[in-house]
C-alpha cells in the first residue's frame, strides 16, 4: 500500500517532465522596460519575504487563524498582474498574500490583518482567508475553493454592461478545477464573450490529493477546448511566461473576444498551509523542485546575468523586501485591537444597521 | 394617488419595468427571464424593451447566476437573479451563504451588496418533492440576509422596489399560487419599508402569524370563526428579516394567544423561531401554549390526496383556533 501519494523518485520523473514540456527559459519581453522588469522582481521578493516570515509569526502565535502562503507562486500573481492597468479587477484564492501585493497593496494593513487589528484591511474580519484589497481591484480571498470563479465572471458582466474597459482575472487553483461552478462559471463567460481571464495557478496538489490523481486528464488548459476559447500552459514559475500570456489574453479580452483560460503551472514544495505536516509525500530531503525551480532563484540569476541590475542591485532589492515586511511586523504588532462594538459593523450596509440594528 | 386592481404577477412584471427605467444599473439574469419573460409571465417585456444586455437568458447553471450576480452587485450594477423555481436554490447555496452573506463584513465593511434573488416558492398542483418546497427559515438563519416574502400586489411591488434599491442582498420569495392574486395597486411610485408587518384582520381572541401564502387561508378560516363568535387577529410580516415583533407583541397584549401559520414544512421552520421570540419577549402575555400550523414534515407527494394532506389549510387553522379556545 502506498504510505504517500507521490514518492521522491516519482517527484523527480515529474521534475524531469516539467521542465522538458513546461519550463521556458526567462527572457524579458520587449515590451517590459528595465524599470518594469525590476518592479516585478521587487514585488516577487516581497511575496517571498513576506510569506516566509508569516510561518513563524503564526508559531509565535501573533497570528491567530489559518494562513496559506504563496510562496513558489510569487511569479504566476506577480507575472500576471504586470499586464493590468488601473481600473482592472482581480478575483483570489485562500493563498491570497501574493494577489494583493501583486496588486500593489499595503503590507502594514495586510499583516495587521492577518494579526487581527482594528486598521487591516477588513478590520480585522476577514484574517489572512479573506484578505481584500478592494480600493486596488483586489476582489477578496475565499476560504471556499472554486468560489471566486463566478465572482470574476460577474465584475467582467458589469464591464460589458457599462461598456467599460477593464478586464478580470480570476485566480484559482488545480483544486477548483474539479468544482461545478469552475466549469460553470467559464461556460457562461464564454457563452457571454464577457472580459476574464480565468488563470489556473496549478501547484499539482489539492492539500494531500496530487492533481494526476484527481483528474482523468491533468493538463488543465486541454479543457478549454470544451468551452470555445483559448487555453495555454506556461511555465508558472517564470514571470515573464505568465506575463506574455496575460498580456495576450488581456488584449482579447478589452477587444470583446471573450475569455481565455491559462494554466500556469508550477508546484508547491511547501505544505499546503501553515500547520501542514506534508506526512501525504516524502520530505525526507529537501524537495527537488524548491532546489531547481524556485522562482526567486532564477530571477535573481536572469536580472544579473542580463546585466538588467548589478549583484548589489538585486541584494538591495531583496534587503528592502526584508526592511519593509519587518516593519509592516513591528506595525501590526503595536496597531489597535478592534473594539468590541466594531462585532456588528459591516454585516449589512450602515443604513439597514441604523434602521434595525442587525440583531 | 389613484390606484387599479392588478395581480400580484403583474405588480412584480411592473417593478422590474420602472426599476430598470429609473436605472440603468439593474439588469437581470436567470433561466427563460429573457425572451420568454419567465414561466409565469413574470418578466413579460423586459428583454423587448431594455435588450439582451441588461435582460440575459442564462445557461442552467445556477451557481455560476448567484455567484455573478454578486460580482456584478460588487462592481457597480445592481443585479437580479432568478432562480425558475426556489427548490433549486440549493444549488448556488454555497454562493448565497458562504459568499453574499459574508462578503461585506469579511472585507471589513468595504463592498455594498446590491443585489436581490427572486424564486417562486408554494406547494400545490401535483409538482412533488423538487418543486413544492419554502426555504424562508434557511436564509433567516443566515446573518447578512434579508428575506421577503410578500402576497398582496401592493406589496409585491412596494417591497421589490426597496430590495432593488437597497444596498444588502435581499431573497424574495414569491408564492406560485399567489401570482394571480388580485389587489389595488398606486399609479405612482411608491416603496414600502422591510420590518414592518402589517394587520390584515383586527381581532381580540387569537393572533395569528401567517406567512406567505398562509395569510389568505389563515383570512378565510378567520372568516369563518368570526360566524362562531371568535375573533382572530391576522398579521402578514410581509419580511421575515428583518422581523416586525413590535406588532406581534402588541397583538398579543390583547389576544393573549398566538398561532404561526406557515407552509414550509414545521420541523426547524421559521415559526419555531418567531415564537421562541414572543415567548421570550412576552410569555407573561400569554394566555395558552403558542402553536404552529405548518407543513408536514415529509417530502411533498405527487397524488393530489396526499399532497392535500402535507400543506396546511384553513381547515387545519380553524380546528386550531378552537381547540386553543377550548371549543372542541
Amino acid at each position: 500500500m502506498k504510505t504517500s501519494a507521490i514518492s521522491m523518485d516519482e517527484s523527480l520523473a515529474k521534475l524531469k517532465i516539467f521542465k522538458n514540456e513546461v519550463m521556458q527559459e526567462l527572457q524579458a519581453p520587449e515590451d517590459l522596460s528595465k524599470e518594469q522588469v525590476l518592479e516585478i522582481f521587487r514585488k516577487m521578493a516581497l511575496i517571498r519575504e513576506f510569506d516566509s516570515r508569516v510561518k513563524t509569526l503564526w508559531k509565535q502565535n501573533f497570528i491567530y487563524g489559518l494562513a496559506h502562503a504563496y510562496l513558489g507562486a510569487e511569479a504566476v500573481g506577480v507575472g500576471a498582474c504586470a499586464a493590468l492597468k488601473e481600473g482592472d479587477y482581480i478575483t483570489s484564492t485562500h493563498r491570497g498574500h501574493g494577489h494583493v501585493i501583486s496588486m500593489g497593496g499595503d503590507v502594514n494593513k495586510m499583516m495587521s490583518e492577518l494579526m487581527g487589528k482594528a486598521d487591516g484591511y477588513c478590520k480585522g474580519k476577514g484574517g489572512s482567508m479573506h484578505i481584500a484589497s478592494v480600493d486596488d481591484g483586489m476582489l477578496g480571498a475565499t476560504g471556499i475553493v472554486g468560489s471566486g470563479m463566478p465572482i470574476a465572471v460577474g465584475a467582467a458582466l458589469t464591464a460589458s454592461v457599462k461598456k467599460k474597459d477593464y478586464v478580470t482575472i480570476c485566480f484559482h487553483g488545480d483544486g477548483g478545477t474539479n468544482q461545478g461552478v469552475w466549469h460553470e462559471s467559464i461556460n457562461l463567460a464564454a457563452a457571454w464573450q464577457l472580459p476574464v481571464i480565468f488563470l489556473c495557478e496549478n501547484n499539482q496538489w489539492a492539500i494531500s490529493m496530487n492533481y494526476e490523481r484527481a483528474t482523468g486528464n491533468p493538463a488543465v488548459a486541454d479543457r478549454a477546448i470544451g468551452y470555445g476559447i483559448p487555453g495555454v500552459t506556461v511555465d508558472g514559475f517564470n514571470p515573464f511566461a505568465v506575463y506574455e500570456a496575460v498580456r495576450d489574453a488581456v488584449k482579447r479580452a478589452r477587444a470583446g473576444k471573450g475569455p481565455s483560460l491559462i494554466e500556469a503551472r508550477y508546484y508547491r514544495y511547501i505544505g499546503h498551509f501553515v500547520a501542514d505536516d506534508e506526512r501525504y509525500r516524502d520530505t525526507s530531503t529537501n524537495n527537488p523542485w524548491a532546489e531547481q525551480m524556485d522562482p526567486i532563484k532564477r530571477m535573481r540569476e536572469y536580472l544579473i546575468e542580463s546585466k538588467t541590475a548589478t549583484e548589489k542591485e538585486v541584494k538591495a532589492i531583496e534587503q528592502s523586501a526584508i526592511d519593509l515586511v519587518e516593519a509592516s511586523i513591528e506595525h501590526a504588532k503595536n496597531a489597535p485591537e478592534p473594539s468590541e462594538d466594531t462585532l456588528w459593523d459591516g454585516l449589512y450596509s450602515s443604513e439597514f444597521m441604523k434602521t434595525y440594528g442587525g440583531k | 394617488m389613484s390606484s387599479r386592481t392588478i395581480t400580484i404577477k403583474q405588480a412584480i412584471n411592473e417593478a422590474h419595468h420602472e426599476e430598470f427605467a429609473r436605472d440603468d444599473s439593474v439588469i437581470i439574469m436567470g433561466c427563460d427571464v429573457g425572451i420568454r419573460g419567465n414561466p409565469f409571465g413574470v418578466t413579460t417585456g423586459l428583454y423587448d424593451k431594455f435588450g439582451a444586455e441588461r435582460v440575459r437568458d442564462t445557461p442552467i447553471s445556477e451557481a455560476a447566476i448567484v455567484g455573478a450576480c454578486l460580482g456584478a452587485a460588487i462592481t457597480g450594477l445592481r443585479p437580479i437573479g432568478e432562480i425558475l423555481f426556489s427548490d433549486w436554490i440549493t444549488i448556488p447555496m454555497d454562493q448565497i451563504v458562504n459568499q453574499i452573506a459574508k462578503i461585506r463584513y469579511m472585507f471589513g465593511g468595504k463592498t455594498n451588496v446590491p443585489l436581490v434573488i427572486r424564486a417562486p416558492v408554494g406547494a400545490g398542483g401535483g409538482q412533488a418533492a423538487q418543486h413544492s418546497q419554502s426555504f424562508e427559515s434557511w436564509f433567516s438563519h443566515v446573518p447578512g440576509l434579508q428575506v421577503v416574502m410578500p402576497i398582496t400586489p401592493y406589496d409585491a411591488k412596494g417591497l421589490l422596489k426597496t430590495a432593488i434599491r437597497g444596498n444588502d442582498p435581499v431573497l424574495f420569495f414569491e408564492h406560485k399560487r399567489g401570482y394571480e392574486i388580485t389587489g389595488l395597486v398606486p399609479e405612482d411610485d411608491y416603496t414600502i419599508p422591510f420590518g414592518e408587518a402589517v394587520i390584515r384582520r383586527e381581532g381580540a381572541d387569537v393572533t395569528i402569524v401567517a406567512i406567505s401564502i398562509m395569510v389568505h387561508r389563515v383570512l378565510k378560516a378567520a372568516e369563518e370563526l368570526s360566524a362562531l363568535g371568535i375573533e382572530c387577529e391576522v398579521i402578514d410580516p410581509r419580511t421575515i428579516y428583518p422581523f416586525d415583533y413590535d406588532t406581534v407583541l402588541k397583538s398579543i397584549r390583547k389576544t393573549h394567544r398566538l398561532i404561526v401559520s406557515h407552509e414550509a414544512t414545521r420541523r426547524s421552520g421559521i415559526g419555531a423561531e418567531i415564537v421562541s421570540q414572543v415567548v421570550e419577549r412576552g410569555f407573561e402575555e400569554l394566555d395558552e401554549k403558542p402553536m404552529i400550523v405548518a407543513g408536514l414534515n415529509v417530502a411533498m407527494p405527487y397524488n393530489h390526496t396526499l399532497e392535500s394532506m402535507v400543506i396546511p389549510d384553513e381547515e387545519n387553522i380553524k380546528q386550531t383556533v378552537l381547540q386553543m379556545m377550548d371549543r372542541v
